[in-house]
């Protein structure tokens, strides 16, 4: 850390600029780079998840520690492979990632991936209704909020959208479900869709695990109200929490744009303020959204395994939960694993979009 | 002597004395409100004790069991939990372990990444590198996943006051630490250019000397800012926890997101003020902390802060570089 430390220091900033420069451009390289980004990210957080896991000890023990002999659990876990040394079921476990194998569940012995297909689904359509609440609410909100700036509507809006932030999902899914459930006794208290729903969507031949579309398939308005009836309330309090950071955003980037040049340019030709702000300000404000939806993967993600768990929604999220309380952590460490796969995924996707709309973000 | 004088003449330019200065109308008014919800916080946390009608783990009182599931009534203001203890005192003293937690996760990650952005955007090279890319993959991930697994790992799921408070702080601070690390790191790599370090070097400073006292005092501006969002997403992961069963247990310390986690049965038989108090609790005090980081956030921003007939400040010039907002939202800068 001394002066020859700092020798490079200098350089480094020219070095960088340049390669970027040698690298933007072309639509196809960013893709390569954006790409080839996905392996370090996946790398690092799996690995992050197995030391963590591993520093308390083997799953054997801590799922079965208090309930079988020394002996037993001894060879259980010779059995497993848990005796080894660590950096052998390390690189043992990056190579079963890579071929897609994110282990066995201990409890009900099923492999992760399975859970994945059998209950991803759910959190899925959950995840979309979530999205389409927070587009409904959030944009149009922060639209409104940045025409009447600064006056009492914009105050309204901005702590109404720090209260949609500040409010826990499973806090504001409690209180959904205690006024229109409970007292009211307009929307079911929790689950998917009804048992006899349930039961006649899963029989259906190719269902998808979308109930919405299984639903839809098959032609039956009764399944689909039920099914919609029952995604109120949890679509709701997943997709507040993201209304609230569009809103947010929407009101701080059409400001921006309200004040940009060609607005004042576009207001000096005699443009209606109405047409300067829905022609001018809106589209270009819009753009961000797109690279803030790949954050939100994560945060809804995050959030789904609070919401599902308050209104006993049989996805991905209630599913972990369940696992940690049976302290099945060769599940939990799966699972989470998994998501972290999507997770770099979907950014990866949404990268691409936004450089697809907005060329700037290549360069 | 010397020192309390720049003390006394700095005191305008505290973080937030100054902002509240600079604010006007509606603004003022959003970070007064703010002010004064974090203060009776803090107020509430710092005499739990003297305020609570009762302990947060008590079950009887003079005359006898609380009960549980009692309504609202005289001797409980806020009724009583499935588990018989007082709503009311478990909300008072969640203000404390709440308080404890966020103090000791903002403190840890504070240190640990301006410690790590330092050395990442000064010295850079492949350590800068290595460090960006695993605080992109970290900060990509949920939040709360992964502080389920660092209290996993700390606590093993359960503990006393201590230990579970210590296992919400640090899985905190895990998932925090990438936050302040790309500030200061990105801070440290606008000031190193500046002439000033360049003299130090000139002259002979050594790296260390370099970096903590020439770069590291020009690098804080954003920190305050940065302090309170982490402080409201302190309170969300704690609660999150929790309420998922990772919480301090009901006899070590209370804590609003285990007291909701046990009132989801409540609510289906209609039972509200199990949930209603100690979530109210949650949403109050992030707001407060929120209200307070946004105003912050738009002072510091010429574009977002309510015009004045004073001209520019010296956050005028602060922002002009660096619009905070964008950089909050994780845009890589």
């Amino acid at each position: 850390m001394t002066t020859t430390a700092t020798a490079p220091a200098p350089g480094a900033p020219i070095s960088a600029s340049r390669r970027r420069r040698k690298l933007g451009g072309s639509l196809g390289r960013y893709i390569f780079v954006r790409f080839l980004l996905i392996f370090p990210t996946v790398f690092i957080l799996v690995t992050m998840v197995f030391i963590f896991m591993r520093l308390i000890g083997d799953p054997i023990t801590a799922a079965l520690g208090g309930r079988l002999g020394a002996e037993e659990l001894a060879q259980r876990r010779a059995e497993a492979g848990y005796d080894r040394p660590i950096i052998v079921q390390y690189l043992e476990y990056l190579g079963q990632i890579f071929t897609g194998n994110f282990g066995t569940t201990l409890t009900d012995n099923q492999p992760v991936v399975e859970v994945l297909t059998r209950y991803g689904a759910a959190t899925f359509e959950l995840a979309f209704y979530a999205l389409i609440v927070a587009f409904i609410v959030g944009i149009p909100l922060g639209m409104v909020a940045a025409a009447v700036r600064d006056r009492w509507g914009d105050a309204a809006l901005r702590v109404f959208a720090i209260l949609c932030y500040a409010t826990p999902v499973f806090f504001s899914g409690l209180l959904l479900k205690l006024v229109f459930s409970v007292w009211l006794g307009w929307l079911p208290v929790s689950g998917r869709a009804s048992v006899r729903t349930e039961l006649a969507l899963g029989r259906q031949d190719g269902a998808t695990g979308i109930y919405l579309i299984d639903a839809l398939r098959s032609g039956n308005p009764a399944y689909v109200s039920d099914v919609l009836q029952h995604a109120i309330l949890p679509g709701i309090t997943l997709g507040l929490l993201t209304a609230g950071i569009f809103l947010r955003l929407v009101r701080t980037n059409v400001i921006g744009t309200l004040s940009m040049p060609y607005v004042d340019a576009a207001r000096s030709r005699g443009v209606g303020e109405y047409r300067l702000v829905r022609k001018h300000a809106y589209k270009p404000a819009l753009i961000p959204i797109i690279t803030v939806i790949g954050l939100q993967i994560a945060m809804l993600l995050g959030g789904a395994v609070l919401t599902e768990t308050t209104f006993e929604w049989q996805g991905l999220g209630f599913q972990l939960t369940h696992y940690l309380a049976a302290r099945d952590f060769v599940a939990v460490q799966g699972i989470v694993a998994l998501l972290a796969v999507i997770v770099a995924l979907s950014n990866f996707v949404v990268d691409i979009i936004a450089a697809l709309i907005d060329p700037r973000v290549r360069y | 002597m010397v020192q309390k004088r720049t003390l006394r003449s700095r005191l305008g330019r505290l973080p937030v004395v100054h902002q509240l200065r600079q604010s006007v109308g509606l603004q003022r008014g959003m970070l007064i409100a703010g002010l004064v919800i974090t203060g009776v916080f803090l107020f509430t946390a710092a005499f739990a004790p003297l305020i609570a009608p009762y302990g947060f783990a008590q079950l009887r009182g003079e005359d006898g069991l609380f009960g549980a599931q009692q309504p609202p009534s005289a001797e409980h203001w806020f009724g009583t939990t499935v588990g018989g203890y007082d709503v009311l005192s478990r909300v008072i003293w969640g203000a404390q372990t709440a308080f404890l937690v966020i103090v000791i996760a903002v403190l840890l990650s504070i240190f640990a990444g301006i410690l790590l952005g330092l050395i990442s955007g000064y010295i850079g090279g492949w350590i800068d590198r290595v460090l960006v890319v695993i605080a992109d993959a970290v900060f990509a991930f949920p939040t709360l996943l992964l502080a389920i697994v660092a209290a996993i790992v700390i606590s093993g799921g359960q503990s006393n006051l201590w230990g579970g408070v210590m296992a919400a702080a640090i899985s905190i601070t895990v998932v925090f630490i990438p936050q302040y690390f790309r500030v200061i790191r990105a801070e440290t790599v606008r000031v190193k250019s500046e002439a000033f370090v360049e003299s130090a070097r000139v002259i002979g400073a050594k790296t260390p000397r370099i970096m903590f006292r020439h770069v590291f005092r020009n690098s804080t501006r954003t920190l305050p800012l940065i302090f309170t969002l982490n402080s409201s997403e302190a309170i969300l992961t704690l609660a999150g926890l929790g309420f998922l069963g990772f919480g301090i247990q009901p006899t070590s310390a209370a804590e609003w997101g285990y007291d909701l986690n046990k009132a989801i049965a409540d609510v289906t038989s209609g039972i509200w003020w199990t949930s209603v108090f100690p979530g109210l609790a949650i949403v109050l005090v992030v707001l407060g902390v929120t209200l307070i980081g946004e105003s912050l956030n738009d002072l510091a921003d010429p574009r977002l802060r309510t015009r004045r007939r004073a001209a520019t400040t010296p956050a005028d010039a602060v922002a002009a570089t660096q619009p905070i907002a964008r950089e909050e939202l994780g845009e890589v800068v």
